[in-house]
This record gives C-alpha cells, structure tokens and sequence, in this order.
C-alpha cells in the first residue's frame, strides 16, 4: 500500500519532472524558462523522497537512485499524463495546470494521513505544487484570454490532456475529483474556456502499462547510469 | 570528547559554529540565519536536525557537506546529521538579523505569517535599491528556487525577493 502509493507519486514527479526539463534553453521567454526549470527542480526533489521512502517500503536494500534509473518502462508507476511529449507552450501549461491543481487536492489531504512519513513529505511539497498550480493557473488565463492563437493553442492542449484526467481518480483518489473539478471549472472559466466535453479516458499507467513515450524518456534519462554503473557525481 | 559536554553547552556550541557557515547560494546568510538548523538532539550520538528549504534546493548537498566539514574541524566529529522534512521549513524562520542582511544585500525579505496565508506574492515588495513600495513582479521565479524576480516601478531596478511560503 505504501510502497504503491509512494511508487506512483515519486514516478509522476520523476517523469514530469524530466519532461519540464527539456524546456531547460527552449522556453518562449527567460522568466518561462526559468519557471518551468525551478517547477521541475521542485519535482525531481518530490521525487527523490517519495521513491526513498518506496525504495524503503520494498525491502530490498534499493534506494531512489536505483528504482529511478534501474528499472523498466512496466516497473514505473506514473500516471499517462505526465509522460505525455510537452507540445507546445500552451500544451505544456495545460498539463500542468490539470496536474499540480490534483497534486495540491491529493498533497492537502496527505498531509493530514496516518502516514507520518508520507505526511511530512506531503506538507513539504504541497507549498510548493501550491505555487506551481498558481502559476499555472495564472498562464491558463493569460493564455486562453489573450490572442486568438494563443486561445486556440491552449484549447487544442486542453483537448490533448483531457483524456489522460480520469486516471488521478483511479481507486483512493476518486475522493478528490469534486473540487479539482470545480477548480478547474474555475481557472477555465476566467479564461473564458469551455471545460473539454467528456472522453473516454485513458488508463494503465498505475499498472505499468505506458505510452511508448516513457520508453524514449527513460532510454535518455537512464543512458548514463546504465552505460557508466560506477559513475559519481 | 568534545561531544561530552553538557547537553546545553555543546547545542550552543554547535549553534554558534553554524552561526559562521554560509549559505552557498545566499552567502549573506548563515545557516542560522536561514533556520534550517532545527535542534541538536542528544546522544549519544548527538544528532543535529536539519530541514531543507526546496524539496529540490540543489544547493542542500552542499550545505550537508559544509556543516559536516566546519563540525569535523572544531571538533564535534561524532556528531551525526539527520534530515528531517516536518515540520516542513518557511521563511517565517529566517531571523530577524537574516532579514536585514538580505534587505542589504539587494534582496527583498520575505514578509512573515501575515504575507504567508496570502496564495500569491501579493503584497507588493520593497525596493532593496531605493525603498519604493511601488514594485512589481516580473518572474514567479527567479535564480534559485526560493527567489522571485520583482522590479522597482520608482528607480526601475530589477532585484530578487525571497518567495514567502
């Protein structure tokens, strides 16, 4: 249970994490790509804790490092959305915006579990996905009431996330889905957007079934450790 | 051994010692004045509880690193470190002193409690250059992770703010 929850968490902070990093020199502007640099630098350090304490939780004398880059497209946990090719700007903001506004639903109430462990990583980053949720938010209006291309841009990432969102409420986390929607009605309705009309959503990344964008991922995430198994920072 | 002494001498000795290591990205700051020393607790071994600011702060292996190195050389070689997320840091801990050595070296402080329960920045911030509280953001982020980048609408000079969380 443990070892599941934090398994999920630390691969959706791990994969995100490294997507926003390929932003790193490619950005629109200097503040965005500093922005979304520091949004996953947050992330991989979530990520850290979450898969040390899973590393823990499994038993095998592993640690984060090696469940990050030891493993297998079928052994990661994350959810499809955050391995999903960053696209555009807007696609990119997108998906954030759906995902830290989960992330700080999920992170709030975390933070208030019976886990100690896992509470005390939660309350850690739940400031942090605050402010990346906020930022988010903030790129979401700024996006869709601004020009019509950035309008259409944004409402066509939308439409690609869209089918990847009913997976954060698979199973415990179907508690949340309320208020993320009411939220999300919120920000998209300030941005003057629809909310995307209901797809039929796409599921399997909790069970290591992946898109084959998370083998590319990994292949340029995993290179060096697996060619260099010596090598020290 | 140094680490002999009474529980309360050697928590402000380590204290004190901490009060002289700087912060790698902030060097303004030392350790204390950052708050991210949170107790010494007793032995044996002592262990002294450190929290890092950003899960992700690149700089929290450096400041391990620099407190095992300035405990190694006065002595307090069995002094263990521990890291310890909750409760989890805010700015609410920088010191008073803290604050006024960022305000001197051109970076706005962050504002405590009240300016916390805020969910955005939005209490414009004061100009480090001239005092002007006619300021505005440019960047939600800014060089590191715990700065945001503002501008001075008075003097046009663009300067860092500590984000309050």
């Amino acid at each position: 249970m443990v070892q599941a929850l934090t398994t999920g968490l630390g691969d959706d902070a791990l994969i995100l994490g490294h997507r926003l990093s390929e932003w790193c020199g490619h950005a629109p502007t200097l503040e965005v790509d500093l922005a979304l640099a520091n949004i996953g630098l947050d992330l991989l350090g979530q990520a850290q804790f979450f898969l040390g304490l899973a590393a823990e939780a499994e038993g095998h004398g592993r640690d984060a490092d090696a469940l990050a880059y030891r493993r297998t497209e079928d052994e990661f946990r994350n959810c499809l959305l955050v391995e999903q090719p960053n696209g555009d700007f807007a696609r990119t903001i997108a998906r954030q915006f759906l995902f830290s506004s989960w992330q700080e639903l999920l992170f709030r109430a975390l933070a208030q579990g019976n886990d100690a462990c896992i509470a005390a990583i939660a309350g850690k980053a739940l400031k942090e996905v605050t402010y990346h949720a906020s930022f988010a938010a903030d790129w979401v209006i700024r996006l869709g009431d601004g020009t019509a291309e950035s309008h259409r841009r944004l409402v066509d990432g939308l439409d690609w996330c869209w089918r990847f969102t009913d997976e954060l409420f698979v199973g415990d986390h179907a508690a949340l889905r309320s208020e993320w929607d009411a939220r999300v009605h919120d920000v998209l309705a300030e941005a003057g957007l629809q909310v995307p009309k209901p797809v039929r959503g796409i599921i399997g990344g909790r069970d290591g079934k992946h898109s084959e964008h998370l083998g590319h991922i990994l292949s340029e995430m995993q290179y060096l450790p697996r060619v260099y198994p010596d090598a020290v920072w | 051994m140094l680490t002999d002494l009474p529980q309360a001498e050697l928590s402000a000795r380590v204290f004190d010692l901490l009060a002289h290591v700087p912060d790698p990205e902030i060097p303004v700051l030392s350790l204390i004045d950052l708050g991210i020393i949170r107790a010494l607790r007793p032995g044996p071994p002592p262990t002294l509880i450190v929290t890092p600011t950003y899960s992700g702060c690149p700089a929290s292996i450096a400041i391990n690193q620099s407190i095992r190195v300035a405990l190694d050389n006065a002595g307090f070689d069995d002094v263990q470190i521990k890291t310890e997320l909750s409760p989890a840091w805010t700015t609410d801990w920088i010191s008073e002193a803290g604050r006024q050595k960022l305000h001197a070296y051109g970076i706005a402080p962050p504002e405590t409690a009240a300016g916390r329960l805020a969910r955005k920045d939005t209490l414009p911030a004061i100009c480090p250059q001239c005092g002007s509280a006619s300021t505005s953001e440019i960047s939600r982020f800014g060089s590191t992770p715990c700065k945001a980048l503002w501008r001075c609408n008075q003097c046009a000079e663009p300067f860092d703010r500590f984000k309050c969380i």
